[in-house]
């Protein structure tokens, strides 16, 4: 069966339908994610000072990506320009640039910056026993300055087995420079080189303890929506590499052969819903690791 | 088909590439901008985060209006657009309204 307006445009809509049946598809996705940004939203202004943790992920990973992500909103729409061109080489160069583009900022995601978060530990200390804390927290000095107080002390868990086992009554935490010296001005905000955990180590009993995890999606409402965002979003890169990889194949080039602006409107339409995926994350990067 | 079966349009892309190329680079600036504002202190989380999310926003024009080609779309797409944007503000309105409940008891 032919399908028609696949190449020339309806008459009534002016357009192939690809496209408007992309940005249907669009709209559809701006739903989903808005409701998650609300939920973000909702989430942040409803946390208790302190509790909407700033400066623990790595922004310079976070912004390598955010490069990678918008170089290859670039190539895609480079290589679209290409086919138009009949310049089905170059198509092919910008293409697999794309795809690199798309497998680097998963790997990064996925085999770094994820396993990194699981590592990390963090326990948030119940309001009476903060005073216990204070030259870790240096609640006294943030008071002085105006500053908002801490309530979580984090680094790296040296007995892991505490976190399951109910017989272990204490944490033992090599801290992060941050509860290391909370009273050096340099910690008054997060620095864009994330500063690894310091040798200082320190005990927490269990009963001090309100809540303590490692930087998982139990870990707090902020962890939480940062991987499902995240998460959510990076499905979606996933999805736009397969389809870009099917673009490369034989079958494409079949395609290309036969009508070269049918595959160029393909291209268009899978570039649309890329540079979607990067408009997303335009937002993500700055909600997640700057502010 | 033939190579050179759009003259017209091809001279046409050709125009389109510098283009690409350099809003592409805009975003890269803005991408940096963004990270240095970050670090600077306007006062309040609250001033910090309208700032980043102007210049997000600025940057998601950018991809919008060239690379999605925004500027000059059928207006079949803008309805859509239109109501998408009318329902999503209408979302996060809802969202805000939580935080301003009249009804006190």
């Amino acid at each position: 069966m032919e399908i028609p307006f696949n190449v020339t445009a309806r008459p009534d809509t002016g357009l192939y339908n690809a496209k408007v049946g992309v940005w249907l598809f669009l709209a559809s996705e701006v739903m989903l994610f808005g409701g998650l940004f609300s939920g973000y939203l909702f989430m942040r202004l409803g946390a208790e000072p302190g509790y909407w943790p700033h400066g623990l992920l790595n922004v310079p990973v976070g912004t390598m990506n955010t490069f990678i992500l918008i170089g290859s909103s670039v190539t895609v729409v480079l290589a679209w320009a290409a086919l138009k061109m009949r310049q089905f080489t170059q198509y092919r160069i910008f293409m697999l640039i794309t795809i690199l583009c798309g497998i680097t900022f998963l790997v990064v995601k996925l085999a770094y910056e994820y396993p990194q978060k699981f590592e990390h530990f963090g326990a948030f200390i119940k309001k009476d026993a903060l005073p216990k804390y204070e030259k870790y927290l240096g609640n006294e000095y943030l008071a002085g300055k105006g500053l908002p107080e801490r309530v979580e002390i984090t680094g790296h868990l040296h007995n892991r087995e505490a976190l399951n086992d109910s017989n272990v009554k204490e944490y033992e935490v090599a801290l992060d420079p941050i509860n290391a010296e909370p009273t050096d001005p340099a910690s008054d905000r997060p620095h864009f080189w994330p500063k690894p955990a310091t040798e200082k180590m320190v005990t927490i009993e269990k009963e001090d303890v309100q809540y303590a995890s490692v930087f998982a999606p139990r870990h707090s409402s902020y962890f939480a929506i940062y991987f499902t965002i995240t998460g959510l979003h990076g499905l979606h890169v996933l999805g736009g590499v397969i389809v870009f990889i099917y673009y490369l194949l034989p079958v494409s080039t079949a395609l290309y052969r036969q009508n070269p602006e049918h595959l160029a409107n393909r291209v268009e339409v899978a570039g649309l819903f890329w540079h979607f995926v990067d408009l997303v994350w335009i937002f993500v990067f700055p909600l997640f690791y700057l502010l | 088909m033939e190579e050179s079966h759009e003259p017209h349009a091809h001279h046409d892309h050709g125009k389109h590439l510098k283009l690409y190329l350099g809003i592409g680079g805009a975003l890269f600036a803005c991408t940096a901008i963004t990270v240095w504002l970050s670090y600077v202190d306007f006062g309040s989380s609250r001033a910090n985060f309208i700032v980043a999310m102007i210049v997000a926003t600025i940057k998601a024009g950018l991809v919008g209006a060239i690379f999605m080609h925004l500027l000059s779309e059928r207006w079949t797409i803008y309805r859509v657009l239109l109501l998408t944007g009318f329902f999503v503000l209408g979302l996060f309105l809802l969202t805000l309204l939580a935080f301003h409940n009249p009804i006190s008891l």
